[in-house]
């Protein structure tokens, strides 16, 4: 099991450690710095580390032996000449990095290669550990692409990144909004995925097109590939095979709104979420912080309140600050209050590291 | 030539010193920098080489006006000064 979580925060990257049963704040990165996100590779432990410098622009460290160095950060194309892209509210779309919003690695069989998608919409794929990116254009340059919308953030972006566990040519994005797009020859064509998804808040019409869905998260499950859940905009859906239909799941309580979900890494049918009221507020019910959980493919969920605070709490979690561990046992999740907690019991029971971090935005199992 | 400050609070996340450089506008002039520093590039300008949303740049005490081509000029014996706002919590 991991022992060890980093977590991406408005002010600095902290690393919790778990030392004779207690999880503890073990030391911080970049104190001071907004990181969006952070990565660990798996395969090589290399940790990577996204910062918005807000003035100076987003940059990408990667660790080293002794600390951290700046890598490339994935930079757009040079738009052509004379182009102007608006959006529709009629802004222009700005060709460069606003904000890494997701990173991930891809498999054993793909050496070297990361993948980032960021806000407003470009994907980039790295083959050398982020020494340098290139922009998905097949992807960037889809008629489609064009039709991505701002939902939360001002812009359209990429925030879930899924890499098929058998064969990493195979990857699934999920846009906010944009719905969720395929490849099955690492990002030389791509198409839309995700039929049976409900978009409640379009005109009638576009209601169930795939290209509306504002998904919030989307994950895969590792030892059974066909098996994706997302958590969406205004509901909860499930895929069986590999994100072409989706099925909506329905009547959970305390809410089925929410941005984060997760699922057992071995377990197709169990996945924990972090409920919240729809959709403007986005505050726990009733001030009462719960984490839902389903282990029958979600046809029934327990409501998880051991150890979170039930009364007057206003933890938001995003949709990054969610993780599991490979074992499928420890959780840990963050809020915009600076809230920490990890369960070691699949979430019947949380056990607050610290609730005096700045606003965290990722948490994940190094 | 041109004389050319960098705000300090660049300085922390790459070094910029003060530096004498070649060019009759900003663009000139900025680009003969970031030949011997390309790492400070990409803290001044975005990707298309247009400024930086929240930087500015000063000539000679007052701000450039060209933020997307850089095309204001910069007298021979000129000052350049790069800097930014400074907000947020």
């Amino acid at each position: 099991m991991s022992e060890r979580i980093l977590v991406s925060s408005r002010k600095g990257l902290f690393t919790i450690q778990r030392r004779a049963g207690q999880w503890e704040i073990d030391h911080v990165d970049f104190l001071g710095d907004n990181v969006s996100l952070s990565l660990t590779d798996h395969r090589d432990g290399r940790h990577y580390a996204a910062l918005d410098h807000g003035h100076f622009g987003v940059k990408l460290h990667r660790s080293t032996a002794s600390g951290w160095e700046e890598i490339a950060a994935p930079q757009y194309p040079p738009k052509p000449e004379g182009y102007e892209e608006l959006d529709m509210w009629g802004r222009p779309v700005p060709w460069s990095t606003v904000r890494i919003w997701a990173l991930a690695a891809a498999g054993s069989d793909d050496a070297g290669v990361l993948w980032c998608g960021t806000i407003p919409g470009g994907l980039f794929r790295s083959a050398d550990c982020g020494n340098s990116w290139e922009m998905m254009r097949e992807l960037w340059d889809h008629p489609k692409r064009r039709q991505w919308m701002g939902g939360g953030a001002d812009l359209p972006g990429i925030h879930s990144i899924c890499v098929d566990p058998r064969h990493s040519g195979r990857v699934s994005v999920a846009v906010s909004t944009g719905g969720i797009w395929f490849t099955d020859d690492g990002g030389a064509r791509w198409s839309q995925r995700g039929e049976g998804m409900r978009a409640e808040y379009v005109p009638s019409e576009l209601t169930h097109d795939p290209l509306a869905q504002d998904v919030h998260c989307l994950v895969q499950c590792p030892a059974a590939p066909q098996r994706m859940w997302v958590q969406h905009h205004n509901g909860i859906f499930v895929s069986s095979d590999e994100g072409k239909t989706f099925t909506e799941i329905t009547g959970v309580e305390p809410s089925v709104f929410g941005f984060p979900v997760v699922v057992h890494p071995t377990d197709p049918d169990t996945a924990w979420f972090v409920p919240e009221i729809k959709d403007e507020k986005r505050i726990p019910r009733d001030g009462k912080l719960v984490v839902t959980r389903t282990r029958d493919g979600g046809r029934s969920f327990d409501v998880l309140t051991e150890g979170l605070p039930q009364r007057h709490a206003y933890d938001l979690v995003y949709r990054h600050a969610l993780a599991i561990d490979e074992s499928g046992e420890r959780l840990a999740f963050g809020s915009t209050t600076g809230g920490l907690w990890v369960s070691e019991d699949q979430g019947d029971r949380w056990t607050c590291v610290t609730h005096t971090l700045p606003p965290i935005y990722a948490v994940h199992f190094a | 030539m041109p004389k050319v400050l960098f705000t300090s609070n660049i300085q922390r996340h790459v070094a910029c010193p003060e530096v004498d450089a070649i060019g009759r506008s900003v663009r000139e002039v900025l680009e003969n920098v970031f030949a011997t520093n390309p790492q400070a590039r990409t803290y001044v300008l975005d990707e298309q080489s247009a400024l930086r949303k929240h930087m500015i740049i000063f000539v000679d005490g007052r701000p450039i006006s060209d933020r997307v081509g850089l095309g204001d000029e910069v007298p021979e014996a000129g000052t350049v000064y790069v800097f930014q706002a400074l907000s947020g919590g």
